[in-house]
């Protein structure tokens, strides 16, 4: 029976498919949480930085998010080597991906930073707060709240993204199950199960966001 | 005596397990202009959306010039009409929106050739006379190439109109017209309605105009939870009203 | 870093580049078109009072926006074939592209329709159209023009997906930026360009875009 077949051959690969599956979360998470510490510091330079900052900022989240990840991670993997950084295609391909990360958390704190009302400043400096103590009080609690959906939605695709890394030789999951592939020849069995196993990593953090976002929910 | 335009008969009509309708009765005449007011929720609006069948209803009989609207009777069953058949049925009433609703991706000329050209089937240039004719009366000729995001809320209403009477129907409804609207703009409405009424148009308005209802209808209807609570010519209503609950309701309006 | 700059490669390859560009913006263009026509067909089934089509449209959408779009790519080109499937390279890509471009188009178009005014279509039944008139005039010219903005992103995004054809050696502009890295070592002058090549064509459709949007907008 087939299915028999195909969940034998689950088993006998089991050990690549773990490795990678476990791969593909490290890349993610590294990425996700770089990225994410990238991404505010540019949003915070593209928001309160000096005109000059603001245009480099920009010049870099244009930049990142006008480039294909893909080429992104070709980039980082050809041309970090060439100019004397060695690197493993692990590392240059999650470096890839937490930029492209940063340039969206970026955005994204930009534009929640940007949509808290004046006033809000305004009542924090009338009492006395200094411009540091509004920004951890006042702001960042309001923008973080506002951009926990967008950023649920980049992690996502820092997932998706971390695919990609295959291509440049790291044995995530995609391409252990590639591997796999290679030497029983079932593609549509073995595709099917990657696809299944992205959708639940992603499901979950889906979820995870859902759940957050309640709990940090402002009562109304 | 001949047989009315519009007959209406234990209407019922539920959302969920709130019953909005609870058996109204109501006749009208060609020519007639009647008013329906009372307080919110009390179903007038329910009630002309019945009649457009922009609700369905869920038992009682709802009859324009004899035919039975959005249902027949097929040996004492409801049968729900064809959806063609109701989109036929409802050309025959008009219908003005408290929110105008007129399309925004159309001119005023083109909102109200739309009917024309594809309920009517007439052809554009026959269309394109008959909206003129119809802009011209509600005094928005010189508007007829505007966008509706281009007028002001009165205008709106008035093309809104136009598009309604446009197509010819037997019966117009009206349906609290003037609310949205600011208040220095309610007279060009209610002008245009009045105009209509003077014309012998059948129509059944829902208002909150008191003194417009009182100066144009033919017949008032109070409407209380979703019952018809009185009803009567319009002096004898707002001057001696019989039961308590109107007394009360137009002791609080506004005329 | 001692790395002497050197285009004259890249420059004599340019006609290359740009012909893997314009097959990109094909691609693209080819697969969001189809990918409407998904988008819009099942869009309607999330709006329809038949619960099984709204479940099959919502499945169809959770399961394919959670999914990495190589898998998808890599299930259509190798695995279709054991279904007895056979597409060629750039097919199996647009039909990839397109599933892809459908989930996320439906969500777009969904969102679309719930924000349209109930009156819309009422007033036009109340004129007497019939439910598929009042759809074809009134709902859609509206509901599409006030989704232009997030049509033009699902576009560019589409465009940068495009660059993940080179993963099946679809010849077009990130294949032929590795191709001439590989072939030439000039790593640095070759990815700038390509990315530079990118970006530029973002900003470009971005700003197409946004002129048809405001020819198209409803005046008020």
């Amino acid at each position: 029976m087939e299915l028999q077949q195909f969940l034998s051959e689950v088993w006998i690969a089991r050990n690549a498919l773990i490795a990678g599956l476990g791969n593909t979360l490290a890349i993610s998470a590294l990425a996700i949480v770089a990225g994410t510490l990238l991404g505010i510091l540019v949003g915070l330079a593209a928001t309160y930085g000096h005109a000059a900052l603001r245009v480099i900022t920009r010049l870099y989240t244009d930049f990142l998010r006008g480039t294909p990840v893909f080429v992104l991670i070709l980039a980082c993997f050809y041309i970090l080597s060439v100019i004397g950084v060695q690197l493993t295609a692990f590392q240059a391909g999650t470096f890839a991906l937490a930029l492209f990360c940063s340039s969206h958390v970026g955005e994204i704190l930009r534009g929640a930073l940007q949509a808290i009302p004046k006033g809000q400043v305004e009542a924090a400096k009338s009492i006395g707060l200094t411009f540091p103590q509004t920004f951890l009080h006042v702001l960042m609690p309001q923008a973080l709240r506002q951009i926990l959906p967008t950023w649920v939605n980049v992690a996502t695709e820092i997932v998706k993204g971390s695919t990609l890394l295959s291509i440049i030789g790291v044995v995530e999951l995609l391409l252990a199950v590639q591997q796999v592939i290679a030497r029983n020849f079932m593609s549509l069995e073995f595709f099917f199960l990657a696809g299944f196993l992205y959708f639940l990593i992603n499901f979950a953090l889906e979820r995870l966001g859902r759940y957050l976002e309640r709990k940090v929910a402002l009562p109304t | 005596m001949s047989e009315p335009l519009l007959k209406i008969e234990n209407l019922h009509k539920r959302f969920g397990e709130i019953e909005v309708l609870k058996g109204v009765d109501l006749a009208m005449n060609k020519g007639e202009v009647v008013s329906i007011i009372g307080s919110s929720g009390s179903g007038k609006t329910t009630l002309l959306r019945c009649i457009n069948m922009l609700e369905d209803y869920d038992d009682g009989i709802i009859a324009i010039d004899g035919e039975t609207i959005g249902y027949r009777l097929d040996g004492g069953r409801r049968v729900r009409r064809r959806e063609k058949e109701i989109a036929l049925q409802r050309a025959m009433t008009g219908m003005a929106f408290q929110q105008f609703n007129l399309f925004p991706h159309m001119t005023a000329l083109k909102n109200v050739m739309l009917g024309l050209t594809k309920v009517k089937g007439m052809d554009k240039s026959e269309a394109e006379a008959l909206a003129e004719r119809w802009l011209e009366r509600v005094g928005l000729l010189d508007r007829r190439h505007h966008y509706p995001g281009q007028l002001s809320g009165g205008q709106q209403q008035r093309v809104a109109i136009a598009r309604a009477i446009a197509m010819a129907p037997k019966l117009m409804l009206f349906d609290e017209v003037t609310s949205a609207l600011d208040p220095e703009l309610v007279n060009e409405v209610l002008n245009v309605v009045r105009g209509l009424a003077d014309d012998g148009m059948t129509m059944l308005l829902v208002t909150h105009e008191m003194q417009f209802a009182h100066d144009v209808s033919s017949a008032v209807v109070f409407m209380h939870e979703g019952r018809i609570g009185e009803q009567g010519a319009p002096a004898e209503m707002f001057r001696q009203p019989k039961t308590e609950r109107l007394a009360d309701f137009l002791r609080n309006a506004k005329f | 870093m001692d790395y002497n700059f050197n285009f004259g490669v890249v420059w004599r390859n340019f006609d290359l580049l740009l012909s893997g560009l314009a097959l990109g913006l094909g691609l693209a263009l080819v697969s969001i078109a189809i990918g409407c026509v998904i988008g819009l067909a099942l869009a309607f089934g999330m709006v329809s009072r038949n619960r099984l089509l709204r479940a099959l449209a919502s499945i169809y959408v959770t399961a394919i926006r959670n999914t990495p779009i190589l898998v998808i790519i890599l299930f259509a080109y190798f695995a279709l074939p054991q279904l007895g499937v056979r597409l060629g390279k750039i097919e199996s890509f647009v039909a990839s592209l397109a599933i892809y471009a459908g989930a996320y188009l439906t969500e777009v178009f969904r969102a679309g329709l719930v924000a349209l005014p109930a009156g819309l279509r009422e007033a036009g039944l109340a004129i007497g159209l019939t439910e598929m008139q009042a759809r074809r005039y009134l709902t859609l010219p509206v509901m599409l023009r006030n989704v232009l903005p997030s049509l033009s992103n699902n576009f560019i995004s589409l465009f940068k997906d495009t660059s993940l054809a080179a993963a099946i050696a679809v010849p077009e502009l990130t294949f032929y930026a590795r191709k001439i890295n590989v072939e030439s070592f000039r790593v640095i002058e070759t990815w700038l360009v390509a990315s530079l090549l990118y970006v530029l064509t973002c900003y470009v459709i971005a700003a197409l875009l946004r002129q048809a949007e405001r020819r198209l907008a409803i005046p008020a």
